[in-house]
């Protein structure tokens, strides 16, 4: 027991990790499913670094991007502005693969987001581009300003 | 070029799909008619309830919908479907498979564009049947309890959004015609999203299938790690180190056994990574593992 102890809290260190907040909600929901927090990462050489090395996804960072870019204030703020709550943002990327968030932090000024009813062109496109672009992720319109 | 033509749906029907059944329709799969732009988590809930995951679109909508957005995000359809237990996996992006899911038994959830390449109205529907003779498609979809859909408008508007489409299944079990590269995907995001034991039974069933796949089998041992299976885990720790002569498994079965009180079993395993690792790549790990392992 005393090697797992050993083993278990520096191997959390060594996995590719998300933010600290993120580590804890995810530590606390896996607490309340009744599993050791440090179980679930305690082998040094997670399955995605692994899968990584071996061409699988080449973007293992783009989650710690991600999650650096949630971590700023005006960004936090644009998003609850558009309705969209920090803990929910966080929660999503954490359960993005690698690969995803990658194709997120590539994608997400250009990802089509399915609506049922029949959106005009306009409206989507100004929705989307104004919100990435408060976001400050792209310079579409030159009457809006980044926040910061 | 993509967008005009409808030949996927000419091919099938001129013999291509002379595996398929002609015809096929689950009418049990529930119904969730969407409100405002509610479509992805409608479609997802259908999906979900037919595979036997109770939910329903308020519940999912937190997860996969974005307010400002007026819609969902592919890649939230498939982490939320992983969030509630269920294994999403991507199907290829030809019309052929998807129809298979179909005469299997499963519905398959659709991306759609309903308007132009440069006006896009983009949708999320549920693909529940197919009639290859008549030429039509089932869905269930916006407002539309069975909305029948000739074969060639529904390829046309799915092949403009991209030909993506996606499988919902409980653990262990995985669409037929799911490819390789998708399973690995779909395991890796499930076990981010799920808890170990379900992620072992994920794992498992993949490694089945692809007992030759390094980073299923990794995926396996991993998870099972993460459940506290010590003794499997070293098992099939050592099953992919000799395998594949990679030093990533040889430095978790060292930690393993170091777990596990196997103190020289630990410096072996350690000893055969550094040997293997010549160009480096998984240098700092044996370093740090070797720096615990002294006693």
């Amino acid at each position: 027991m005393s090697g797992k102890k050993l083993f278990a809290p520096r191997a959390v260190l060594r996995t590719t990790r998300p933010s600290r907040a993120v580590s804890m909600v995810v530590a606390a929901s896996v607490g309340v499913a009744g599993w050791m927090p440090l179980c679930a990462q305690a082998v040094p050489i997670s399955t995605e670094r692994l899968a990584a090395s071996q061409g699988v996804t080449s973007e293992a960072a783009a989650r710690a991007r991600l999650l650096s870019t949630l971590a700023r204030d005006d960004v936090a703020a644009a998003l609850a502005e558009r309705g969209v709550s920090l803990e929910q943002a966080r929660a999503r990327v954490a359960a993005l693969t690698d690969a995803e968030a990658a194709h997120v932090a590539e994608q997400i000024d250009q990802a089509p987001a399915g609506a049922g009813d029949f959106l005009t062109t306009a409206v989507f496109v100004f929705v989307l581009l104004l919100v990435t672009d408060i976001l400050g992720f792209t310079k579409i319109f030159p009457f809006t300003r980044p926040v910061r | 070029m993509t967008g005009c033509a409808a030949v996927q749906t000419d091919a099938l029907r001129m013999g291509a799909g002379a595996l398929l059944p002609p015809r096929a329709e689950l009418q049990a799969v529930p119904f969730f008619p969407q409100t405002d732009y509610h479509c992805g988590p409608a479609a997802l809930a259908t999906a979900l309830v037919a595979e036997g995951v109770p939910t329903t679109p308020q519940v999912l909508a937190d997860a996969v919908y974005l307010p400002a957005r007026q819609g969902s995000l592919q890649t939230e359809m498939l982490s939320a479907t992983r969030r509630v237990g269920a294994v999403a996996t991507r199907l290829p992006t030809r019309l052929e498979p998807l129809l298979h899911e179909l005469a299997a038994g499963h519905p398959v959830v659709v991306f759609q564009n309903l308007g132009l390449n440069w006006v896009p109205a983009w949708h999320y529907a549920v693909l529940v049947g197919y009639d290859l003779p008549a030429g039509e498609v089932v869905l269930r979809s916006g407002q539309q309890r069975r909305e029948v859909m000739p074969m060639r408008t529904f390829e046309r508007t799915w092949v403009r959004a991209g030909s993506w489409a996606f499988g919902v299944r409980l653990p262990g079990q995985w669409p037929a015609q799911a490819e390789e590269a998708a399973v690995l995907e779909a395991s890796i995001g499930f076990e981010r999203a799920a808890d170990p034991p379900e992620t072992v039974v994920v794992y498992r069933s993949a490694v089945a299938r692809w007992p030759g796949n390094l980073s299923l089998q990794m995926g396996l041992a991993n998870s099972l790690h993460a459940a506290g299976s010590l003794n499997e885990a070293a098992e099939a720790y050592k099953a992919a180190a000799l395998l594949h002569a990679n030093a990533a498994a040889w430095i978790n079965l060292a930690g393993t056994l170091w777990e596990l009180g196997d103190a020289p079993g630990a410096a072996e395993a350690l000893a055969r990574a550094a040997a293997l690792d010549g160009d480096g790549q998984w240098r700092e790990d044996i370093a740090a593992l070797r720096a615990r392992m002294v006693p």
